[in-house]
């Protein structure tokens, strides 16, 4: 698969539909591991790095349920491709930045993929559309015991997978999950909710991961403890805790339905007009206005919207795609522009 | 009073510490206390676990000379460089630095307790773990309880009460 072929469609996971996708957008479960014949990739050299890669190039191979997934070699892909993977959620920020020794796998439909030689050898990761971690799990723990028995992880029986991070020894997995509280913010009640969240040691981070800012009402949930516990759980306890975050975001829907109506259809069929019209739109301002067309959506105020294409435009709509698919480099200002006008395709706004 | 760090300006901060129910205490002007907190900062807050972790100023001072020396016997990553950039080099830097880490993965996760899978080619058959057996090694009520009155001690600023009552919650879950 080439690169450019993504561009095509968009991950499996964005399809909109699954258990409680009017809240919960997506799930991922990640696991880490390291070879044991190896050290750690940050005290490895180039040449180690390249030993690894080559390595687990060779287990895949042999490996039928990864058979048509593609390994891509990081310095063989330049910056803006190395971003659009990025905005894909398909890897990190930080294995863009430095391409010596790293490799990513995608699998055909971006379900799995595998970034090799980040902070530990291999990071692998699930994606589901809608509250859906446990098949995640079934899907990743398949995985890991394939790759297991062709690659040597280090595992210790006390403490379980090594890894860079005493962060993550032990299961070294983490299950997250992007959620969508648009009520929960309008009724402000959203700090109470993720300091009850960080109480009970789980993280909450923005849409574009680790270290970013929560935007258009998308928060991402996710554990952080690694022992102590057994990986199902952890999925056991992120879920009891997700349920009690869609109970509480259903409810301030409901609240907002009944106090106040009429605001609440305006501000989303304003929101819907806006970007089926607009000529110059900041990623910012379209990430909140996908918000409240989306809750439009799922309160039944709006109904001719393709819930998947909606889902898509998160995606299509950062610098790196836009660039793809316009076929060169855009400036800030030629980047808005071109943005608004794939929003408009998509949603079949009429040119007026 | 003078700053513990520089010795040169007014102490205007002071950080009361509890570990295990002894108390050390540092007085620190305004420009160190922010430095400090800066680097605590950094990896997450890792970092601050890790300044938690160390042996503070008032303990033997071999044991730190201990630690300056103690490195990874195969991938030679000084146990320093750990505490600076909280990143293990290799998985034989769990053997070589066990007697620190042991500690530390609890501070971390609350236990050093692996309960996960087993690798499919590890050579030890691991116990198998019986969902409901895990299940009942939840919190139950009375380290809900505690965390609770851990809270309000914390809120009340009772730090004293805090500190036994966050001893008694590590207690508990050892015994776990």
């Amino acid at each position: 698969m080439r690169i450019e072929e993504l561009l095509n469609h968009t991950g499996e996971w964005l399809r909109g539909t699954g258990p409680s996708a009017h809240i919960v957008m997506s799930s991922r479960v990640r696991l880490a591991r390291n070879l044991e014949a190896w050290t750690f990739p940050g005290k490895s050299g180039k040449k180690d790095l390249e030993a690894v890669l080559k390595s687990f190039g060779e287990a895949v191979n042999r490996i039928s349920a990864l058979k048509g997934s593609t390994l891509f070699e990081m310095t063989e892909l330049d910056q803006v491709d190395r971003q659009m993977l990025v905005e894909r959620h398909l890897m990190s920020h930080e294995h863009a930045s430095n391409p010596e020794g790293k490799g990513l796998l995608v699998t055909a439909e971006e379900v799995v993929s595998i970034m090799v030689n980040e902070e530990d050898h291999l990071r692998i990761q699930v994606m589901r559309s809608g509250l859906n971690l446990s098949e995640a799990w079934e899907i990743i723990n398949a995985i890991d015991d394939a790759l297991a028995r062709e690659l040597n992880f280090a595992f210790l029986p006390s403490w379980g997978f090594l890894t860079a991070c005493p962060t993550n020894t032990g299961t070294a997995m983490r299950g997250s999950v992007m959620m969508h509280l648009p009520a929960l913010v309008m009724t402000k009640q959203i700090n109470k909710v993720l300091a009850a969240i960080s109480k009970l040691s789980f993280a909450s981070r923005g849409f574009y991961g680790e270290g970013t800012q929560a935007s258009g009402n998308f928060y991402q949930i996710s554990n952080q403890v690694a022992l102590g516990h057994s990986e199902l759980d952890i999925i056991q306890n992120i879920n009891g805790l997700i349920r009690q975050v869609i109970e509480q975001e259903e409810q301030a829907r409901q609240a907002l339905l009944l106090q106040n109506k009429p605001m609440l259809e305006d501000k989303v069929c304003r929101s819907w007009g806006l970007l089926k019209t607009a000529r110059i739109i900041s990623s910012q301002e379209a990430i909140e206005l996908f918000s409240m067309v989306r809750l439009g959506l799922d309160m039944g105020i709006l109904k001719h919207v393709d819930h998947k294409a909606l889902n898509e435009l998160f995606i299509m709509i950062q610098p790196a795609h836009l660039q793809k698919i316009e076929g060169k480099k855009l400036n800030a200002f030629e980047r808005d522009t071109k943005r608004a006008a794939v929003i408009r395709q998509k949603l079949g706004g009429k040119d007026v | 009073m003078t700053c513990d760090i520089c010795g040169k300006k007014k102490a205007t901060v002071h950080l009361t510490e509890i570990v295990d129910e002894q108390m050390s205490e540092m007085h620190l002007c305004e420009e160190c206390a922010r430095q400090k907190s800066a680097q605590m900062e950094q990896q997450f807050g890792l970092a601050d676990l890790l300044a938690g972790l160390s042996d503070t100023s008032k303990t033997a001072s071999n044991k730190d000379a201990d630690k300056n020396v103690l490195k990874c016997s195969r991938c030679a990553l000084p146990y320093e460089d750990f505490r600076k950039f909280g990143r293990l080099g290799c998985g034989e830097c769990y053997s070589s630095f066990k007697e620190h880490l042991t500690g530390l993965l609890r501070k971390i996760h609350g236990s050093n307790q692996y309960l996960g899978k087993s690798t499919a080619t590890s050579n030890d058959p691991q116990v198998k773990i019986d969902l409901k057996e895990s299940v009942a090694l939840l919190p139950s009520n009375s380290i809900v309880d505690l965390k609770k009155q851990l809270q309000s001690a914390i809120a009340a600023e009772d730090f004293e009460k805090a500190a036994k009552i966050r001893d008694k919650i590590r207690n508990f879950e050892q015994k776990d």
